[in-house]
């Protein structure tokens, strides 16, 4: 082979590829909150709220779940400011990735709804709480706490996911890596050292992850009705 | 000089079509048989074997798909000194891609079988081959449909990344054409359009195999 | 000779002694019933014997030969013996006929035809000739564990094991599997029963083992150790099973 490694001036452009994988962080970070958000409230809407209103989530989780990522930025990127709405591309991506981390994360929390048992929920009637308070008092918790496994995958989904920003120029780690392996000509090792960075961010997300599980939810596990041995 | 959107370019659009669906089934092809192999590895008594496709299926779902083409791509061309076509890589890529998640899922669908049915056919006795045929495999299979053709949305849908090498699928022929027609307003939701055409068809029978799945489990656990 | 000889055996599961010192031989023929309560070792112990689990101390020997640890000796000497589990035997994607004739052809290498003729016959042993053509699913527990009493039969074993094939049952299917195993025992086979079904020890059980804490507590002919246990954790396992309200 005649190709001659040369990882050192990757080594030396470091700072930058660090700064790339901050903005990462931060936008999966601020897109998983944002899109939460939207996913509870959608969820919620999904299961207590009026017909029409339920239709049209619906449809909105089915458009988000089956056209490609890329294809919904570059509609907020590029199509919108043809009717006059523009984004930094920095603001869309993050828009883009809620967006898109909502639709699934709002599947995700109803199947977590709907796995919290009738009875639970029929307790909260016969106390007179009303649907709100029964969502925030009895739903809410176990239904994250049944849902906590996938949506932490669909955290590091959205991480990995983050990485088609780069499309339009929003300057997290992949779009610096391209910009630098083109400067330096050193492809491969540019490409090989940022995909070790994401593993790194992934392998770190995942059990920072178990850790938050552990604190908040372990203690609140379900009664069981009996342990064979 | 700018064209209006119009018939040629919706043509246009669905030839790229074309070759997005080409690319996902020979990746979903390929991918299936490295997936089967990986999760037949993963679920092996072999430690080696085991540590080894964990590793990889670690590393590709650890990593953006992106990342990985542009080292099939960028990566591959620089290092051997000749420039590489977009399809062997394209393929390549999205291969090694699906094979990790397919072989992650059968792996799933195999460890859904009870213990028992192992221990079962061990007992008869039966070779380890004859116990993955004919015992452990064909239930697994119908285990592991629905998510299996849930996957394949996510490849055609993954599959738009092409477009950011260049390769000429869907989404980057919804580029060319707002290059030239100066319509983005238009174009990328016609595309979004087209791919929800494709994809949502495929995740309604994904649905209903696995509605129908649950009830046949439920009926077997009464008897 | 004993069929069936195991001399010391030891195991543990991480610091547990799951088996302590066990001895026990069978002879061709005998039928042997182990009783005790959950934990006392005995469904493991049974696992040893076709090798489903493995020993830490001790020798087990099947007709005079060293259990061998695995591959295809032990595929061999598993001809020889059959086992019949708790739940979860049969293989619900094959039909019971198939389900039957799996082992005689792949690896008895027997062709389909007479695998076919064997798997009528053993049916007809536990009544269930007009099942042949079933699936699992379309099967009563109590069938269903004939079913597979008779796939374990199709390979003509020396040595049949059940580990406590009724207790998953309703009450009332549970009559119609005894009926075949009493059958199985008047037939000469030599069997090692895990059981709960002290009805069907005290009858048709030549040996009674009681299990306790990993060790054989007791062991002799049921009529004598049921009328007079010597010691008092067989006396209060007796009462427990026989009067569970106790």
């Amino acid at each position: 082979m005649k190709y001659v490694f040369q990882f050192g001036i990757v080594w030396d452009h470091l700072p930058q590829l660090l700064e790339g994988a901050w903005l990462t962080i931060r936008l999966s970070l601020g897109a998983f909150a944002l899109g939460f958000v939207i996913a509870m409230l959608l969820a919620f809407l999904r299961t207590a709220g009026p017909r029409p209103l339920r239709a049209a989530i619906a449809a909105y989780v089915e458009f988000i779940r089956n056209t490609p990522f890329l294809v919904q930025l570059f509609i907020i990127y590029f199509s919108l400011p043809a009717i006059g709405i523009r984004f930094e591309a920095i603001t869309a991506a993050l828009l883009g990735m809620s967006l898109n981390f909502s639709g699934y994360a709002t599947e995700i929390v109803r199947s977590g709804i709907e796995a919290v048992p009738r009875s639970q929920i029929e307790a909260g009637y016969s106390l007179g709480f009303t649907r709100l308070q029964i969502f925030r008092h009895i739903i809410v918790f176990p239904a994250l706490r049944t849902v906590y496994p996938a949506l932490a995958s669909q955290f590091v989904l959205l991480m990995l996911g983050s990485s088609i920003v780069a499309a339009i120029s929003a300057e997290e780690l992949t779009a610096i890596t391209n910009t630098l392996q083109s400067t330096t000509f050193r492809a491969f090792e540019f490409y090989f050292v940022a995909t070790g960075l994401y593993l790194l961010m992934a392998v770190g997300a995942r059990l920072l992850l178990h850790a938050i599980y552990w604190a908040v939810f372990e203690r609140a596990r379900p009664v069981e009705r009996g342990w064979s041995r | 000089m700018s064209r209006d959107f119009e018939w040629p370019e919706f043509l246009f659009l669905l030839g790229a079509l074309r070759w997005t669906v080409v690319l996902s089934l020979i990746a979903f092809v390929g991918g299936g048989i490295g997936g089967l192999v990986l999760a037949i590895a993963r679920t092996s008594s072999h430690a080696i074997l085991r540590w080894l496709a964990a590793t990889y299926i670690g590393v590709m779902q650890g990593t953006p798909v992106l990342m990985q083409l542009f080292l099939a791509y960028y990566g591959l061309a620089v290092l051997t000194g000749i420039r590489i076509d977009p399809w062997p890589a394209v393929t390549l890529a999205f291969t090694m891609y699906a094979a990790a998640f397919l072989g992650e899922i059968w792996r799933g669908a195999i460890q859904a079988i009870p213990r028992q049915q192992w221990e079962a056919a061990a007992a008869i006795p039966l070779a380890p081959t004859a116990q993955l045929r004919h015992v452990i495999l064909p239930q697994a299979f119908r285990i592991a449909i629905p998510p299996t053709v849930g996957f394949l949305v996510q490849l055609i849908k993954g599959t738009s990344i092409a477009s950011i090498i260049g390769f000429v699928e869907l989404t980057r022929a919804g580029q060319l054409i707002v290059n030239v027609t100066f319509q983005p307003m238009v174009v990328y939701p016609l595309v979004a359009v087209l791919y929800f055409a494709l994809c949502w068809p495929i995740s309604l029978v994904a649905l209903r195999l696995e509605r129908r799945i649950d009830a046949a489990l439920g009926i077997k656990q009464h008897s | 000779m004993p069929l069936l000889a195991l001399s010391s055996i030891h195991k543990r599961y991480g610091s547990n002694l799951v088996l302590d010192d066990v001895s026990l031989d069978v002879e061709t023929g005998e039928v042997v019933a182990v009783i005790g309560r959950s934990g006392s070792g005995k469904t493991t112990l049974l696992r040893c014997i076709n090798g489903l689990e493995t020993i830490d101390q001790g020798s087990i020997a099947f007709d005079g030969k060293p259990l061998p640890p695995g591959g295809s000796e032990l595929r061999e000497l598993r001809r020889h013996i059959g086992i019949v589990f708790q739940s979860l035997n049969l293989f619900p994607h094959h039909s019971v006929e198939r389900n039957i004739t799996l082992g005689p052809t792949i690896t008895n290498k027997l062709p389909l035809a007479e695998a076919r003729k064997i798997a009528l016959d053993v049916l007809r042993e536990v009544d269930l000739e007009d099942k042949l053509h079933a699936y699992p699913s379309q099967l009563s527990g109590g069938q269903q564990q004939r079913v597979a009493i008779a796939r374990a039969l199709a390979m003509r074993p020396r040595l049949m094991l059940f580990d406590e094939i009724t207790s998953a049952l309703d009450p009332e299917l549970v009559g119609e599997v005894v009926k075949v195993l009493e059958r199985l025992a008047t037939s000469g086979m030599t069997m090692v029963l895990v059981t709960h079904e002290m009805g069907f020890a005290r009858r048709t059980a030549d040996t009674l083992v009681f299990m306790h804490q990993g060790r054989i507590w007791e062991k002799g002919p049921p009529r004598e150790l049921f009328a007079a246990p010597k010691t008092p954790e067989l006396e209060s396992f007796i009462r427990a099973v026989l009067d569970p309200n106790d």
